[in-house]
């Protein structure tokens, strides 16, 4: 006969099996094959290593990387996508990113509402560079103060408005790793699908 | 001996610890309660000082994650302390370093208290918990370095779970073990509880942490996880707290003990299916956030079970949380429990996370769980279980009132204004009419409320501690009785119950 203890571990395992399987292994197999949506790519060089920095810099606890469909939420409305999420959205997401915070907007498609460099090297620098009132941290590691040479300023000198400039006689370069992280934010678009999405709003 | 409660009509009735229990008991209660005391020392000793220490660690990064919310240029140049890594090192060291270690501590002793035996293996037990610091440390600054996972609720370099499972693992062992030598028959509901976390916590870990996900499975997986760390690990811990203490200090048997039988099972069953309601409205597949938000409603079952045991018991004898730290530090955990799970229960209505979902709403309601809920428990714990350990008294009254009301404020001050703020936010963001910069701006003074409750929580936190080190210095006077924030009238604290005979006769009850 089993001793109690036994019953007791016997039964809180099999909750947990229960629920993992369904929430976690069901989903995998079910999503196993899916295809990737239109315009979703696996990253690849620079864009890899501006992912790691997303996720160094955690972005993601301020960022969520999900739209909602129409009629929940205003997230289409706001021009954060032209359609909720999919998930062949994410088939290369690994670790997956999709946040759950908006303390800024979502990035899922940043790529298409904000494809200037120098506005995010100098939001990446600082935001209120860009966005006053931001509470965006800055990121000035991301970047070197390089002295203005006789030729003038460096072809990849970040504009910037002069509160945030470094002074005279010097200006502010990205570094490789703020051109990696604007490559990966490069790859976040949308693109509509042929069917609409089916909007998970609907109950 | 005193008999707490008078009137029991069942002997399962009893909290184990009480006195009147009548398994065989080798030695009179006061000498085993001491040997039993004597054996968990150590272990329950190191395990809570470093949990109070990773207190302070992860008081720090509160407060500069808070303050950097609102004031983004502060501290803006130096990259280990971006808010981005100063966040997961909160969570982390309040998670993985406070709660889980104190708990842990306060698990070893319960075990030893309700299965009447002496805890085995402490060394095994000092060396998990040696083990357990070099995983928060080696996760710690790794965070800090830039090493982060990403995986929210993991983001510790992997190197510290390597550390911080198999420490678990001895815990577990040791604790296995002492199940084996127990002298009772019956095992009370704390035991339930500590028994199958013990279980879940390591299994929940490998499972997360396993690299076979990516995509959509990975975010359900990852919030399957980080809610069942909160329902499967900090709750059952937190529960099992409040089901000892809150009879003990009472002195009377919990209101019916067949109902938590059901709360027990029913928590087992319905709380480890409820994580995916993070993900409403995102691109899981619908049936997954619909499974997940009817399990979150089932929950309303075992917090009904729990608040009615926990409350009938306590509201018997409400004015005692006049006089005992104990008993106002865990009925306040208990009444948050009920709170912050009954609105877990409601919340995830698809139109209510409409607003709510992606704000700070969010961080009002896990501050609720894990702060006035689980902390304040543990916090109540360790004002019981320190002088048993330590055979000595807390310092200063005053000083413990100090801890409560700054930290009952503070938290309550968080926990309203973030959840104002955070529907405020919801509702702004719902309307693609408001520039995002005037969300931004708007929600700025709640954030601000955040970081004075921050700062009036941090007094209470060094209170605490700086109480905690005098206790087990043994400082100040030798004490002549128990610490109450007033006198209790004469007899209402039997010796069996909240109260201890002076230490000078050196039964610690
Ligand atoms: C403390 C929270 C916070 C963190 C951390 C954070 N952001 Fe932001 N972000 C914001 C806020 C608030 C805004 C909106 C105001 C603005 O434009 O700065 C924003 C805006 C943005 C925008 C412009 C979005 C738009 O719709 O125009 C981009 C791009 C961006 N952030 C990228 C990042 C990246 C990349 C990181 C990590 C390196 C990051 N953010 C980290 C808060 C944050
Ligand atoms: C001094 C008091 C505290 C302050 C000021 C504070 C502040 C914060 C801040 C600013 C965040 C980030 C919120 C965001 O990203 O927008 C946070 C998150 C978090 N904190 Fe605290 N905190 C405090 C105490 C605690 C304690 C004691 C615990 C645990 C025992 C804790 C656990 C957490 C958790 C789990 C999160 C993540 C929340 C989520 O993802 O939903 N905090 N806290």
């Amino acid at each position: 006969m089993l001793t109690r203890p036994a019953l007791l571990f016997l039964g809180a395992f099999a909750a947990i099996l229960m629920s993992y399987t369904a929430l976690s292994l069901v989903p995998k197999m079910q999503l196993a094959t899916i295809e990737p949506t239109p315009g979703t790519e696996q990253p690849f060089g620079a864009q890899v290593q501006g992912r790691e920095i997303y996720i160094r810099e955690g972005c993601v606890y301020c960022h969520t990387q999900q739209v909602r469909a129409p009629g929940y939420g205003a997230d289409v409305e706001r021009g954060w996508g032209p359609r909720g999420s999919l998930p062949g959205d994410y088939v290369y997401d690994s670790p997956h990113l999709l946040g759950t915070m908006r303390t800024g907007p979502d990035l899922r498609d940043i790529a298409s509402r904000q494809p200037s460099a120098d506005w995010h090297y100098a939001h990446f620098y600082n935001p209120r560079s860009v966005s006053p009132g931001s509470v965006m941290p800055p990121y000035p590691w991301l970047f070197r103060t390089v002295e203005v040479g006789p030729g003038g300023a460096p072809g990849n000198a970040v504009p910037l408005p002069p509160e945030f400039a470094p002074g005279d006689g010097l200006a502010i370069v990205p570094t490789g790793e703020a051109e990696a992280l604007y490559a990966y934010l490069m790859t976040l678009k949308l693109e509509p699908v042929e069917a609409p999405a089916p909007s998970p709003a609907t109950e | 001996m005193s008999q707490p409660a008078p009137s029991l009509t069942t002997t399962e009735a009893v909290p184990l610890g009480s006195p009147s229990l009548s398994d065989a008991v080798p030695v009179d209660a006061a000498s085993w309660r001491r040997r039993v005391d004597a054996s968990a020392r150590l272990p329950v000793l190191a395990y809570v000082l470093s949990g109070v220490v990773w207190l302070l660690v992860g008081t720090v990064f509160a407060l500069l994650a808070s303050f950097k919310l609102h004031e983004a240029d502060w501290l803006g140049e130096t990259a280990a302390l971006t808010f981005g890594r100063v966040r997961p090192a909160h969570l982390a060291t309040m998670i993985y370093g406070w709660l889980s270690m104190v708990d842990v501590g306060i698990m070893i002793w319960l075990w030893g208290r309700l299965l009447k035996t002496e805890v085995r293996h402490p060394w095994v037990l000092l060396a998990s918990c040696a083990l357990w610091n070099v995983g928060m440390v080696v996760g710690t600054v790794g965070l800090l370095a830039g090493f982060s996972t990403g995986v929210e609720w993991v983001e510790m370099p992997v190197a510290a779970f390597f550390c911080i499972v198999p420490a678990l693992g001895l815990v577990a062992f040791a604790l296995l073990s002492s199940l084996g030598r127990r002298r009772v028959r019956h095992l009370y509901i704390s035991v339930w509880y500590l028994g199958a976390c013990m279980l879940w916590t390591p299994i929940l870990l490998v499972a997360v942490l396993l690299p076979i996900y990516s995509g959509v499975p990975h975010a359900t997986v990852n919030w399957w996880f980080a809610h069942n760390i909160l329902g499967l690990w900090l709750t059952p811990v937190g529960l099992a707290a409040a089901y000892y203490f809150i009879p003990k200090v009472v002195g009377r048997p919990v209101y019916s003990y067949h109902l938590s039988y059901l709360g027990f099972w029913t928590l087992a069953l319905f709380y480890n299916w409820a994580g995916v309601h993070h993900l409403v409205g995102g691109p899981p597949p619908q049936w997954l956030v619909t499974v997940s938000i009817v399990f979150s409603v089932m929950m309303i079952i075992p917090v009904l079970v729990v608040a009615v045991n926990h409350h009938m018991t306590a509201f018997a004898r409400i004015r005692r949380v006049l006089y005992s730290p104990t008993l106002r530090f865990v009925v306040f955990g208990a009444m948050s429990y009920t709170v912050v799970s009954l609105q877990g229960a409601l919340m995830p209505f698809r139109s209510l996370m409409e607003v709510t979902h992606f704000t700070h709403h969010t961080i009002a309601h896990s501050h609720l769980g894990v702060y006035a809920f689980a902390t304040m428990v543990a916090f109540g714990s360790v004002y019981y279980l320190l002088p048993r350990v330590t055979g000595w008294e807390w310092a200063s009254r005053r000083l413990i009132a100090l801890h409560f009301w700054t930290t009952g404020l503070g938290i309550g001050m968080y926990v309203v204004g973030l959840t104002v703020g955070g529907i405020q936010q919801g509702l702004l963001m719902n309307d693609a009419s408001v520039p995002f910069l005037d969300v931004v701006i708007a929600t700025k003074p709640w954030l601000w409320s955040r970081s004075i409750a921050g700062v009036l929580i941090t007094v209470g936190h060094l209170t605490f501690a700086w109480l905690v080190w005098q206790i087990v210095r043994h400082r100040g006077p030798a004490p002549d009785g128990p610490v109450y924030f007033r006198p209790p009238p004469t007899g209402l604290f039997g010796r069996g119950d909240g109260g201890r005979a002076p230490v000078a006769d050196s039964s610690l009850l």
